[in-house]
């Protein structure tokens, strides 16, 4: 049986924007496996986000991308949504994510403008159209922020069926319970890989 | 009775003139207002005002100088893209302000200006012939087609601005093409029924319209019409009473806009 394809390869990286602020770390990541980036603050774990998409400023080591990626991005920026008539489902299209699969309270309300759902409710929408958008590798910057501990088990199986699917995703949290329960293995920024 | 100019050809084209504006100008100013910079629709269009004088000067056509200056506005505009909001609220406002000095001035100091500038402020639709109307015509055609393709991007740049550009998108092209079309359809609305009456027509109905639609889709449609019932209602009103045209407007979107405030607060329970 072979090995899994790998489609991201970073070695040796060290980035930042004026300065370094990450590394050097190296990790790869395969079709089909979720790997966690943990950390403390300041360790560069969004950086490397930004490092892998171009957005940062890489000072050194290299990026292998497979050929034709194409990648996907949640982060926690959200523009503000007060008064805008954009309901959920319009949110979703937006990405061409699939509602199917969302929690049920959440898929019940789907309809609904974006200002008349909870905090909570919009970042789960708003994570779910980067996760289930079409993509080969999935980059989540701490999704589970501003989710209750239903919405976490939720989405760690949503992680495991896109990974199924033969997306790759590399998530980024200071959650060490839900980095542990979701992904195969995990990189410490300034340490060593470990098997999850 | 009003109704009867409809069918008057005098009066058939300034109608299907400011018709193509009522609908096309909601549409547009739903987006501006979505990035918050109905300012920059006010600057653009006081611009193409001042660069159809500007034209008038020159012996250039005017509609020519008004989409140019308008132009030069957008592109103006997209060097502040990545500023902070207040830097750029600062300078739509300097463009605005200096746009309506340099008009002004060519008014007091120019007689041929004179009258075009009381036309490009005060709105002259009932003036407007035959190269208006297919200005209009064109000018929607191709913007409302531009709004079509831009849309997803615009919507997806505004909610998902990290995932754009992780898949490629460039914010600043596809806001510099936006405002491209902005200043285009304001500079010839503003040629046809005024500075006032195209930023009433971009500003107001979109503000109507989002406190009552449950989806962007049906926020749009709720623009149009607000607009088009309003631009109807003025366009007779104002043969009817006899009244320029630009004011009338002007004053029965923001009497929509009133109404509809103090109802949706009613509405809601406030």
């Amino acid at each position: 049986m072979s090995a899994p394809a790998t489609m991201l390869a970073v070695c040796g990286l060290t980035a930042g924007y004026v300065v370094p602020v990450l590394g050097p770390v190296s990790f790869t990541l395969a079709r089909g496996e979720i790997v966690g980036l943990c950390g403390p603050n300041g360790s560069g774990k969004s950086t490397l986000l930004a490092a892998l998409l171009g957005n940062a400023r890489i000072f050194g080591g290299e990026i292998n991308k497979a050929p034709d990626t194409v990648f996907s991005l949640q982060t926690q920026r959200q523009p503000p949504v007060a008064g805008v008539p954009l309901n959920g489902a319009e949110l979703l299209a937006l990405t061409a994510a699939a509602a199917d699969g969302l929690p049920p309270a959440l898929a019940a309300c789907v309809g609904r403008r974006l200002d008349r759902l909870s905090g909570g409710q919009r970042q789960f929408l708003h994570l779910w159209a980067c996760l289930q958008a079409p993509a080969d590798v999935v980059l989540l910057d701490e999704p589970t922020n501003n989710l209750d501990p239903d919405g976490v088990a939720h989405l760690a199986g949503a992680l495991r069926a896109r990974a199924a699917g033969g997306a790759g995703l590399l998530v980024v949290s200071h959650d060490a319970a839900f980095l542990a329960a979701a992904c195969d293995r995990l990189v410490r920024l300034g340490g060593n890989d470990d098997a999850v | 009775m009003p109704f009867d100019a409809l069918l008057d050809p005098l009066f058939v084209q300034p109608f299907f003139t400011g018709l193509a504006f009522a609908v096309l100008l909601p549409l547009l100013g739903a987006y501006l207002r979505l990035r918050d910079e109905w300012l920059a629709a006010l600057a653009f269009a006081q611009t193409a005002a001042a660069g159809a004088l500007l034209a008038m000067l020159a012996g250039w056509p005017l509609q020519l100088g008004g989409l140019l200056a308008a132009a030069a506005a957008a592109a103006l505009k997209s060097v502040f893209e990545g500023a902070a909001r207040g830097v750029q609220g600062a300078a739509y406002a300097m463009l605005l302000v200096g746009s309506w000095g340099a008009s002004v001035l060519l008014v007091a100091n120019l007689p041929l200006a004179e009258r075009l500038g009381h036309a490009l402020f005060d709105g002259q639709l009932y003036f407007t012939d035959r190269d208006h109307l297919v200005a209009a015509a064109i000018c929607t055609g191709v913007a409302g087609a531009g709004l079509f393709a831009l849309s997803r991007r615009l919507l997806l740049s505004h909610f998902f601005p990290d995932y754009f550009r992780a898949v490629g998108g460039s914010v600043r092209r596809v806001h510099f093409l936006f405002d491209l079309l902005v200043a285009a359809a304001l500079a010839l609305a503003t040629m046809s029924i005024g500075v006032m009456s195209a930023f009433a027509l971009i500003f107001l109905p979109p503000l109507v319209a989002w406190a009552w639609s449950g989806s962007w889709r049906r926020s749009l449609a709720l623009a149009v019409a607000v607009g088009v019932v309003a631009y109807v209602l003025a366009f007779l009103g104002a043969l009817w009473l006899d009244q320029p045209f630009g004011p009338v407007l002007a004053l029965i979107l923001v009497l929509v806009g009133v109404l509809s405030g103090v109802a949706h607060r009613l509405h809601i329970g406030l």
